[in-house]
Parts: C-alpha cells; sequence; structure tokens
C-alpha cells in the first residue's frame, strides 16, 4: 500500500533505507529540522544543515522514487540558547521558498522551561508572519502532559493561527484528545520506548477516530524503526479494519494535511 | 468467543509474565528498591491496571506524568493572555 511519513529523520539513515521506504510503499516523506545529537554552536552550523535539508536529501530519495519535503527550525533542545536561536530564526525566510519547504518545525517544548516558550512563540510569530505550516514536538516521558497542554495554550493564545494548519506531533493516549478537541491535527509517532507502539496507535484510531490523525516512525539516529508506518498497517490489517480507512491514515490524511503547502505537490502516480 | 482475545490472548499474557518477572527482579535486586519512589510509582501504576476505568491506558500515562498548571504563564513571568 502506497503510504507517506509525514515525520522522519532520513539525515541520520543511510540510502538502503529510502530503498526500504521505497519497497514497503512510501511515496513521500517530510523530515522536520531537529537536534543533531549535540548542540551545534553557530548559525552557520545550522545553514548547512538546512542546505542538506533542502538540497541533499531531496537527491538522495528521489533515487527511489520517493519525493523529500522538509520543515526548518532551532529546535527545541537547543533554544536554551536564545540569542542562537534568534540568529537561525531569522535566516530561516532565506529558505522558505525552497521547493520542498513545507513550512516551520519541528518546534515544540523538551523540558518546558521559560527559554523553550520564548523561542517556541517566536517560532510561531514567524510562521504566521511566512503564512507557513507548523510541525509541533511535544516532550518526552513525564514531560509530555504539562508540556503538550502548555503548547495548546500558547498556539491559542496566537490568533493568527489557523489551526487546521498546525499538527502537534507525539500524541499519546493523555493528550490526543485534548489535541483533536481544540481543531488541530495529531501525530502519533510508532518509535520504541518513549512514545508509541502500533498496536496502541490503532487504539487511538479506534477510540478518536480517524479525522485530523495521522502516523509517522519519526525514523532518527536513536533506536527507531523507519519501516514503522508498514507495521502499523499490518496491525490494522490484523484487526480487519478495511483498506479505506487504512489509506486515509497513512496516505490521505498526511496528503491534507501537508497539501496544505503550495510546495506539496504530490504526482499523480500516487 | 471474543476475537480480541482469539488474537491478543497470548501475547496480553507474555506481556503480564514480563511484567512478573520484572518485579521479581526488582524484589531480588541487592540494593533494595523497597523505598525507592520509582517503585512505588510502578505498584501503583498495577493497581490502575486491575480497576474498573475503561481508559486504563490514559490513566496510566497521568499517573507517570507531570501535572499541569493553568498558571504556568504568570509562573514564568509571561505577560496573561485574555
Amino acid at each position: 500500500m502506497d503510504y507517506i511519513d509525514p515525520h522522519i529523520h532520513m539525515v541520520s539513515r543511510t540510502t538502503d533505507d529510502y530503498e526500504t521506504l521505497a519497497r514497503m510503499g512510501c511515496v513521500a516523506l517530510s523530515e522536520p529540522a531537529f537536534w543533531a545529537g549535540f548542540d551545534r554552536g553557530t548559525v552557520h552550523g545550522f545553514r548547512d544543515y538546512f542546505r542538506q535539508l533542502t538540497e541533499i536529501e531531496p537527491r538522495r530519495a528521489a533515487q527511489f522514487g520517493i519525493q523529500h519535503y522538509t520543515w526548518l527550525c532551532i529546535n527545541a533542545k537547543e533554544a536554551e540558547n536564545v540569542e542562537l536561536s534568534r540568529e537561525v530564526m531569522a535566516m530561516i525566510p532565506e529558505f522558505l521558498d525552497r521547493p520542498n519547504v513545507l513550512g516551520i518545525g519541528e518546534i515544540g517544548l523538551n523540558k518546558n522551561t521559560r527559554n523553550e516558550s520564548i523561542v517556541f512563540q517566536e517560532h510561531l510569530d514567524l510562521a504566521a508572519r511566512h503564512n507557513q505550516l507548523i510541525l509541533i514536538h511535544t516532550p518526552h516521558l513525564e514531560d509530555k502532559y504539562q508540556g503538550t497542554r502548555m503548547i495548546l495554550d500558547m498556539l491559542c493564545d496566537d490568533a493568527r493561527l489557523q489551526r487546521h494548519r498546525v499538527l502537534v506531533d507525539h500524541v499519546e493516549e493523555h493528550t490526543v484528545a485534548a489535541v483533536l478537541e481544540a481543531g488541530f491535527w495529531a501525530g502519533m509517532t510508532l518509535y520504541p520506548v518513549t512514545k508509541c507502539t502500533p498496536a496502541r496507535a490503532v487504539d487511538m484510531i479506534e477510540r478518536h477516530g480517524s479525522e485530523r490523525l495521522c502516523v509517522n516512525s519519526a525514523g532518527d539516529w536513536g533506536p527507531s524503526r523507519p519501516t514503522a508506518v508498514p507495521d502499523l498497517i499490518m496491525e490494522m490489517k490484523r484487526r480487519g479494519h478495511p483498506h479505506s480507512l487504512i489509506r486515509k491514515i497513512v496516505f490521505d490524511n498526511p496528503r491534507e494535511f501537508l497539501g496544505q503547502s503550495p510546495h506539496f505537490k504530490l504526482s499523480e502516480n500516487s | 468467543m471474543n476475537s480480541t482475545l482469539d488474537r491478543e490472548f497470548l501475547e496480553i499474557r507474555a506481556l503480564i509474565v514480563q511484567l512478573a518477572a520484572a518485579f521479581d527482579r526488582l524484589d531480588r535486586c541487592p540494593d533494595s528498591a523497597a523505598d525507592d519512589p520509582r517503585r512505588h510509582r510502578l505498584e501503583a501504576a498495577i493497581g490502575i491496571l486491575t480497576g474498573a476505568s475503561q481508559m486504563r491506558a490514559e490513566q496510566v500515562q497521568l499517573h507517570f506524568g507531570k501535572p499541569y498548571e493553568a498558571e504556568w504563564r504568570e509562573k514564568m513571568g509571561f505577560a496573561k493572555t485574555t
């Protein structure tokens, strides 16, 4: 089955992974900017990273017929350095017209600090001023509930933001309802240990329905499975869900959300 | 017959055995975990599993998470939004 992975960090993956994704049915993916595993020291490091996301990765993906899209930001872990964050945010508009850029992301909170909140709100302002889609990272483990609620507060504070143009990612059982009820899109990340399993994601689909709900692998440099979306497809098939519902979750929904960007142009073959 | 049990009985059984073995492991470890607050949180979570709620996964997640404070903006020194 064709599918779209709306959140996967391909800079951390091998070219073999691109081939495997293509064999599994992945026709397009979007790659948010994220933490490299270490704090970058200068704005120049981010400029090079954004070139990798907008020039190199689309070419690697295209070798296997996969369309590569991306999101730009400085992530929450590095947002404690507000001065550097502001330098990066000031540089981002240079890249917004590049053909695979969908918006600002993945922005959000990590430890729910004041500095993270300042940088998050300034990213929201950047997105609003440039009419960009927004992809949001929510914290992990014990910080998730508090951080997700803080993020929803800040999103609702900014009247310029259109809620159907914002996806709040990494939702779990205790956060999914608040995100959907507020009118935002929600993403379930299939990731070992800290996020959600395919079985639990299918449970949430069964409880909350399929509207404005996407799934992704977030495959990165940590323990993760870039083919987690096909794992969810298998779990839905195992439970007897119809093909139309599975396709809505793994293809139609991400296409609808990402398609709000004029840069997202899925090929007619999909 | 319950179709979910037909499909998942052995998997759920295996998860429960894993959980039982994990608590046995905690009991066996030389530096006792008996007074560790994390051990108490784990045991309290088991209580949620055996309760009558049909939102056990959500309840367990909330149990392990920090609470939300609606006044967080004021505490961080941000202007209040109306």
